[in-house]
């Protein structure tokens, strides 16, 4: 199944390639159109100023650029890797504390990413993005706070009873498969 | 692949992807995830929902020069290089990172009974620490009066709960008095962090929060 928002999924993909490979302004200047504004948005409901908020998402943009080589499709579609670089730089510049990343898992230098995977993995965070929306709002409201930092963390565990995911064998089956090339 | 059986919860996974926990906390979770593949693949979850709650955000506008200013920021900048990872040891490179090394670069002050800690600097409230104890000894009853978080890098303890190994990690919120004692054999190697002073309910409990400094 290959919707819309798929082909636009796989569209950042593409334009994260072309930023590796050559240093693509083009495709950057596509993909800085999409997230950079919205980059902005969960900077501001997260408590920054507008100003700031802009700051912050050209500096996370940046990264983009500066990381391209790091992006692999099978492991994190492209709106969870930029999310996580804003996460990091909302933790630095606002919150001004540290969160140290689990260790890299080995994967060696021979787990080139099959496109079937990456395009699974887009479709799966995709269906994800969908559940989240058709959530009575009560409860997506309680999961957006969560991720603006303005709830408590039992406010949070209450958040976290919601069922969600459809993502997750996906994922996990993308390690156990990762694992094993690896042994 | 060690077989873990005591996990993180939603919860703390969910905090760690959105960023809000304390940061005492972000390195137990950071370390217990560097070994869990189980948990790895939660925390993959919860950064999924956080790129689907920035792509359904309402969109603001930018300034006028705001691409140019990023693409400035970018010819001013180097590549990232990839970090190559220390191996062996037993401490996951995020631990490492705080320590300095890995067991034995571990500056251990004793706090009694033959048990020895080491405070990791942090920079809020929460607090996190190494915990040495040998092999058969208690750690003195306590109670919480937040959540206490503890993850096992080697050897094992039980208490009323559970037995716990390397990797396992065990959650305690308020409502949990208990006392853990390592199992026979080698020390028992903790990271244990917690976001209020513990509540001692054994023998001379003052005296223990006094060494403890909890």
């Amino acid at each position: 199944m290959t919707t819309e928002d798929t082909a636009k999924r796989m569209e950042w993909v593409a334009q994260l390639d072309a930023i590796r490979d050559h240093q693509d302004q083009v495709a950057f200047a596509a993909l800085f159109r999409h997230f950079a504004p919205r980059i902005k948005a969960f900077l501001m409901k997260s408590g920054a100023s507008p100003s700031f908020s802009e700051e912050c998402a050209q500096e996370v943009m940046a990264t983009v650029w500066r990381k391209a080589h790091m992006f692999d499709g099978t492991k994190a579609s492209v709106s969870t890797w930029i999310f996580t670089i804003a996460r990091n730089r909302k933790i630095d510049m606002i919150r001004k504390t540290r969160r140290p990343e689990p260790e890299d898992l080995p994967w060696g230098p021979d787990a080139a990413p099959h496109a079937a995977d990456v395009i699974t993995l887009a479709q799966d965070t995709e269906e994800l993005g969908r559940a989240l929306a058709t959530l009575p709002e009560k409860q997506r409201n309680l999961i957006e706070r969560a991720y603006f930092g303005d709830l408590s963390h039992s406010e949070i565990a209450e958040a976290t009873g919601l069922p969600l995911g459809t993502i997750k064998s996906r994922i996990r089956l993308a390690l156990d498969r990762l694992r094993h090339a690896m042994t | 692949m060690k077989q873990i059986k005591h996990h993180l919860n939603h919860s703390l996974l969910m905090g760690y992807s959105a960023g809000t926990l304390p940061e005492a906390f972000n390195l137990v979770v950071a370390t217990h995830i560097s070994v869990c593949d189980d948990c790895r693949a939660r925390m993959h979850e919860f950064d999924a929902i956080g790129g689907e709650i920035v792509a359904a955000s309402d969109v603001v506008q930018l300034t006028d020069g705001c691409l140019a200013a990023t693409l400035a920021l970018i010819a001013a900048s180097t590549p990232d290089a990839p970090k190559a990872a220390a191996m062996g040891g037993i401490f996951a490179q995020p631990l490492r990172d705080y320590v300095g090394g890995d067991l034995d670069a571990v500056k251990w002050k004793r706090v009694g009974g033959g048990v020895s800690q080491a405070v990791l600097k942090t920079n809020d409230a929460a607090t996190v620490r190494l915990l040495r104890i040998p092999g058969g000894v208690a750690v003195p009853d306590h109670g919480h009066r937040g959540l206490e978080l503890t993850l096992v890098l080697q050897g094992a303890f039980s208490d009323s709960t559970d037995r716990f190994s390397a990797g396992d990690v065990e959650i305690a919120d308020e409502a949990m008095v208990h006392k853990p004692v390592a199992e026979a054999g080698m020390d028992c190697i903790c990271l244990a962090a917690t976001d209020a002073p513990l509540r001692f309910s054994g023998i001379l409990p003052r005296l223990a929060q006094s060494i403890f400094r909890m």
